[in-house]
């Protein structure tokens, strides 16, 4: 292992997730310990139900831990403050945005509010960021356009903007390719892919797309009933563990070309 | 800023506008005074009694009730994600009304101390204070248990529907005297308020203003939704809490000095995001303070009937002009901004 050589930037230690009640707890998943380093790309699996949002939540702090820790930085993550927060860990959400009123550039600069003054203004600084992520996303061409006006890859590819422009170094985006057409799902992963190569940040994403994800993923954290296992995609495939994923009577992984079939 | 830089024209516009609106509502009323009284009068040069402690003091709080309720609205709209907020959603405006309800109309069903109680102008403010003071404390109250913004937003209007319940009881035990006095405290009026009175009006509603101008941050962050503002760093709890204690402030006094004034909270940040076409709560709410005011003291010059002795009730006026206003402007941009 060469763990030495590389920087740990978000890491759960049997880390139990779900959720509390003032007379119950109902335990999601337990046991997790994945160790994500800079610069990787992250995808997180699993079937529905199965808890990849819960786990997503907690890791944002959206959640409680129930159990043992997580820690961004090498801080416990209980212990950062909401603004500090805020400058270390951007999201993307599935929910939709309140106000589509807004330009695209009015809304990535929005990402900058941790950085801004009372009132909000931009510095030379903020402004040169947004115009930079607006590039990285390709979408520049888009800025004056407003948020109603945007197809749905369009407005996925401004919100990954304004998770940019909070300029922090773990972003972690929940579904990030739903709603989307065959196209613009790759074209997002890959987005992402380029980003994390470009910025050295570490990207996490929850995704369906399975194929997708063995294909531009670095690391991959797969859920199944019972057990939440991190490895690289080559590896989770020689230990079978996407054979895991779903009930067995309908569908099957098929090792050699790293998707799935429908049983006949 | 470029962004500004274009809304620059339109905010000339605006001021100008209002300078004129003002010199017209204070040049128009039952008695003719010509131009030259007027401006001087307004710079102290001589002393005009209906200028200076009739008309003067009338502008000036159309222009604070209306900037008031626009800028209230607008926080309740976007506080509440909801274009159908204004700012009496909270139960305010009830809660002014069951207080002024009580002093007037309960003199008729508890009798004894209140009888002896006179129904000055003074009475009437405090008991609209306290009314939607209480109401707003029990809003307060639950949303500190409460997470949810939506439930606080029916809460409110569960408090509204409490009180109007006991002012229908109160009514119903009262003579038609004091029902007509009544009725005439919810037609609203601009007028008949003294200097000193103005004084404590605009300092409360300096208060509030200055905390809605403070939250405009707050309220662009909300534009993304409440967990996207979260992530960004913002305390919701806190940023909810001042804005409602700023529409509290703004629309509590205003309701306790002019009435409950409808339709100006809901319609005017409509009227502003449709002319500025922005959601940037730093456009809007500029723009909302001098709209707000031009609106009401147009409202009021009509109200006066010019050149007759009769003025009409401000609350109906407010409605019969502006809503026909935001009805054309929804037509015709076809969509609505929010």
């Amino acid at each position: 292992m060469n763990n030495n050589s590389q920087h740990s930037i978000l890491k759960t230690q049997d880390l139990t997730i779900g959720y509390k009640s003032k007379n119950s707890k109902t335990v999601v998943a337990s046991d997790i310990n994945i160790d994500l380093q800079a610069g990787e790309l992250v995808g997180l699996v699993g079937a529905n139900g199965i808890g990849k949002s819960t786990l997503l939540r907690t890791l944002t702090q959206v959640h409680d831990t129930l159990e043992g820790k997580i820690v961004l930085n090498d801080k416990d993550l209980s212990e950062i403050q909401p603004l500090e927060l805020a400058k270390n860990l951007s999201l993307v959400l599935t929910e939709q945005i309140v106000s589509k009123n807004l330009t695209v550039f009015e809304l990535v600069a929005l990402g900058r509010q941790p950085y801004t003054n009372w009132i909000g203004n931009l510095s030379k600084y903020d402004t040169d960021i947004i115009e930079n992520s607006l590039k990285q996303t390709n979408i520049i061409e888009l800025k004056h356009r407003k948020c109603f006006e945007l197809s749905d890859g369009q407005l996925q590819k401004v919100m990954i903007a304004r998770a940019l422009a909070q300029d922090t170094n773990v972003i972690i985006l929940d579904e990030p390719t739903t709603h989307l057409d065959m196209y613009h799902k790759a074209y997002i992963l890959k987005l992402l892919q380029k980003l994390v190569k470009e910025t050295g940040k570490t990207i996490l994403f929850s995704s369906h797309e399975i194929d997708l994800a063995i294909q531009l993923c670095d690391k991959m954290i797969v859920m199944t009933n019972g057990s939440v296992v991190s490895d690289m995609p080559c590896n989770l495939i020689q230990r079978g563990i996407f054979n895991e994923l779903f009930p067995k009577d309908l569908i099957a992984f098929d090792e050699k070309t790293g998707s799935f079939r429908v049983n006949k | 800023m470029s962004e500004i830089k274009t809304y620059r024209v339109s905010f000339l516009i605006l001021i100008i506008l209002l300078v004129a609106c003002f010199f017209i509502n204070i040049s128009l009323g039952s008695v003719s005074i010509s131009t030259s009284e007027i401006i001087n009068s307004l710079f102290g040069f001589s002393d005009n009694y209906i200028i200076q402690n009739y008309r003067l003091p009338k502008a000036i709080t159309a222009i604070l009730v209306g900037s008031g309720l626009g800028v209230s609205g607008l926080l309740m709209q976007t506080l509440f994600r909801n274009p159908l907020a204004g700012p009496f959603v909270l139960g305010i405006s009830s809660g002014a009304s069951l207080g002024v309800a009580i002093v007037i109309l309960g003199v008729g069903v508890f009798g004894g101390a209140f009888s002896t109680l006179l129904i000055s102008k003074w009475s009437v403010v405090i008991a609209a204070s306290l009314g939607s003071f209480l109401v707003l404390l029990s809003v307060l109250a639950v949303s500190t248990k409460v997470r949810d913004t939506m439930a606080i937003l029916i809460i409110g209007l569960m408090f509204g529907s409490i009180t109007a319940a006991v002012v229908s009881v109160l009514s119903y035990f009262s003579s038609a005297e004091q029902l007509q006095q009544y009725i005439f405290w919810g037609f609203g009026s601009l007028g008949n308020l003294s200097w000193s009175e103005l004084f404590v009006f605009f300092c409360i509603y300096l208060l509030g203003l200055l905390m809605g101008i403070v939250s405009i941050k707050a309220l662009n962050t909300l534009l993304l939704g409440e967990n996207y503002a979260k992530s960004l760093g913002l305390n919701i709890n806190k940023s909810r809490l001042v804005i409602i204690i700023a529409t509290s402030l703004l629309a509590g006094t205003i309701t306790a000095f002019a009435g409950p004034i409808a339709f100006i909270g809901l319609a005017i940040p409509h009227i502003v995001r449709q002319i500025f076409i922005t959601s940037n709560h730093k456009i809007l709410l500029p723009a909302i303070v001098l709209l707000g005011a031009i609106v009401m003291l147009i409202c009021d010059s009509i109200a006066q009937l010019p050149t007759s002795d009769y003025t009409l009730p401000i609350n109906a006026i407010t409605s019969l002009i502006g809503a026909p206003v935001v009805i054309w402007l929804l037509v015709r941009k076809r969509k609505m901004m929010f």
